[in-house]
């Protein structure tokens, strides 16, 4: 616990992602404006003291927006990284403990999605299934589970031949009273690094497919429309596609810093490597 | 391999045919749609047979090139066959600026560990896989096409041309390059530092340094030539990474490649164009990995397979 209060990127990264999920939680208290609230004359209004990230095509205060974004971003991020926790260690367990055909037929699947090129992937899917959150967030956290799978299936062959499981075994254990009791505790700490790692990448999808139009449906503010909203309007207006991206560039950054300081502290023998 | 293609096809078939909606009704004319054109235009798209029938003639005709576009009746092997060399040249041009910047960043990273420049580094490969691609595109677009005018913000060509030009191309490559090699250069320059500091740590460094030779010839010679190697391990873990990225830049900066093209075939559900497309890109994706896997094998004589 020392170390990782001591280490600089998890205290750096962990503070922004606080303030970022304070100003989730709390966006209709922080937020000056309703982020729907269209005034017209106000279109394309450069960042002033009454807005300071200036106002879009409809007069809607983009700070606003940016603040209230930030719900769909770690929303979106975090819980399709649980799904992709849940199914990957599933997975991995299974294969790495059941070996044989377990494994072969497992691991062909892996085999399978993670040839396809994901975001490509996920356009046509969204496009076809439609977005509401919960579709979007299942998608987003299915598409990515064969690399958790991959990263625990070899963690569990790396504990498979310990004296500590042959011991549960040979007292006779079940294999269900082996994987749950004595395998996933040991896959805890790399969990939680590949965990951290991940949600940065499952932000930035998020935020792609909104760029297509694609994420979850308007009038919602996500980062990623309000990017692809001031796409139009660079040479007039700036503001609208700049600061929201840089809301989204300071969260993935985040999230990474954090999951860099996790791998090291958990793993200090490659920490010089990271 | 083979089975890899067909469970490829068989779940992107999947996810196609069991889309709601009716494709017939979304291409016809609804102002033209009466019952015996719907009846007859169900049987042309072979809307009627059932799902593994489909799927062998949709794959039979993939694989003879005879599979056609919705849309445009095009054959999707042509429609590909026009946009590859711009899906290429763009994927080669982001590859190189990955790998020599990304090279350039980690060994002057490696060199002097913990030192400001090692700081500098490690933020800028931070930053550089936490970049979203599509606003990168367009804070380079700002930067250099708004203000600047330094650069063409889209296309691939001027307009009054058709030519596959080098140098008129050269200028609406730049930011395309640069968007899409960021991210390789990023991971690219992590990995040859942790590589280098691993390789500066064995005796035969230290062999080459006892033995008098210039540090400029025992980094270039002995460091970065072993340290290289591994790089190509990443490459296939990068390519479907390299693919997704394509396919926003060609968007942004309006690019006539396979990732445009995809895009395009999505929004207007042309079917046979994304199913080809998907499993071209994923056979792109095996075919990577087995070269990076040779090229390994060839690059360091300890791994042997088989």
């Amino acid at each position: 616990m020392l170390r990782l209060a001591t280490n600089e990127r998890v205290v750096v990264g962990c503070s922004a992602l606080l303030a970022t999920f304070l100003a989730a939680v709390f966006a209709a208290q922080l937020a000056p404006y309703d982020p729907n609230a269209q005034v017209l004359a106000a279109r394309f209004g450069p960042p002033n003291f009454a807005h300071l990230f200036g106002s879009d095509q409809l007069g809607r205060d983009v700070l606003s927006r940016v603040i209230w974004g930030s719900r769909v971003s770690l929303g979106v991020g975090f819980s399709s990284v649980l799904i992709t926790i849940v199914i990957g260690t599933a997975i991995g367990i299974a294969a790495g403990y059941g070996g044989g055909w377990i494994d072969g037929a497992l691991m062909r699947l892996v085999d399978v999605v993670i040839s396809i090129p994901v975001f490509m992937l996920l356009l046509t899917i969204v496009a076809i299934y439609g977005s509401n959150v919960a579709l979007l967030i299942t998608f987003i956290g299915l598409s990515a589970f064969p690399g958790a799978a991959r990263i625990v299936r070899a963690e569990v062959l790396s504990l498979m031949p310990r004296e500590f499981i042959t011991a549960s075994r040979v007292i006779g254990s079940s294999p269900w009273r082996i994987m749950v009791r004595h395998i996933l505790p040991n896959l805890v700490p790399i969990i939680v690094v590949s965990a951290t790692l991940r949600v940065g990448a499952a932000i930035l999808t998020e935020a792609g497919l909104s760029y297509f139009g694609l994420g979850v449906p308007p009038p919602a503010p996500t980062w990623g429309g309000m990017v692809a909203d001031g796409r139009t309007s660079l040479d007039l207006a700036w503001w609208v596609s700049t600061f929201p991206g840089i809301a989204l560039l300071v969260v993935v950054i985040a999230t990474n810093l954090v999951g860099d300081g996790l791998r090291d502290v958990f793993d200090p023998r490659r920490a010089h490597l990271a | 391999m083979i089975p890899l293609v067909i469970g490829i096809s068989v779940l992107s078939y999947a996810i196609i045919i069991l889309a709601p909606g009716d494709p017939a009704k979304l291409l016809a004319d609804p102002e033209k749609l009466t019952a015996e054109s719907y009846i007859s235009m169900r049987a042309e798209l072979g809307l009627d047979d059932p799902g593994p029938v489909r799927y062998l003639k949709t794959m039979s005709s993939l694989f003879t090139g005879e599979l056609r576009s919705f849309r445009t009746q095009q054959r999707v092997v042509d429609a590909i066959g026009e946009r590859l060399p711009t899906s290429l040249s763009l994927g080669i041009l982001a590859i190189l600026f990955g790998l020599v910047f990304g090279t350039l960043i980690g060994a002057i990273q490696a060199i002097k560990p913990y030192s400001r420049l090692d700081d500098i580094g490690t933020l800028l490969s931070l930053t550089g896989f936490s970049l979203p691609h599509f606003w990168f595109a367009l804070m380079l677009v700002l930067l250099f096409g708004v203000h600047l005018r330094w650069l063409p913000t889209s296309g691939i060509r001027p307009v009054t041309s058709s030519s596959w030009n080098p140098l008129e191309m050269a200028p609406y490559l730049v930011m395309p390059t640069i968007v899409l090699g960021t991210g390789l250069l990023a991971y690219v320059a992590r990995f040859v530092r942790s590589s280098m500091l691993d390789a500066l740590g064995q005796d035969y460094v230290r062999t080459a340094r006892s033995k008098g030779l210039h540090e400029v010839a025992v980094i270039i010679r002995h460091v970065l030539r072993t340290s290289l190697l591994p790089v190509i391990t990443i490459a296939g873990f990068l390519l479907p990474l390299l693919i997704g990225g394509a396919v926003v830049v060609e968007y942004v900066f309006a690019l006539p490649g396979m990732g445009r093209l995809a895009v395009d075939a999505v929004f207007a559900r042309d079917y046979p164009v994304i199913l080809t497309i998907t499993i071209f890109s994923s056979i792109a994706v095996i075919v990577g990995n087995l070269v990076a896997d040779v090229l390994y094998a060839v690059a360091d004589p300890r791994i042997r397979y088989g």
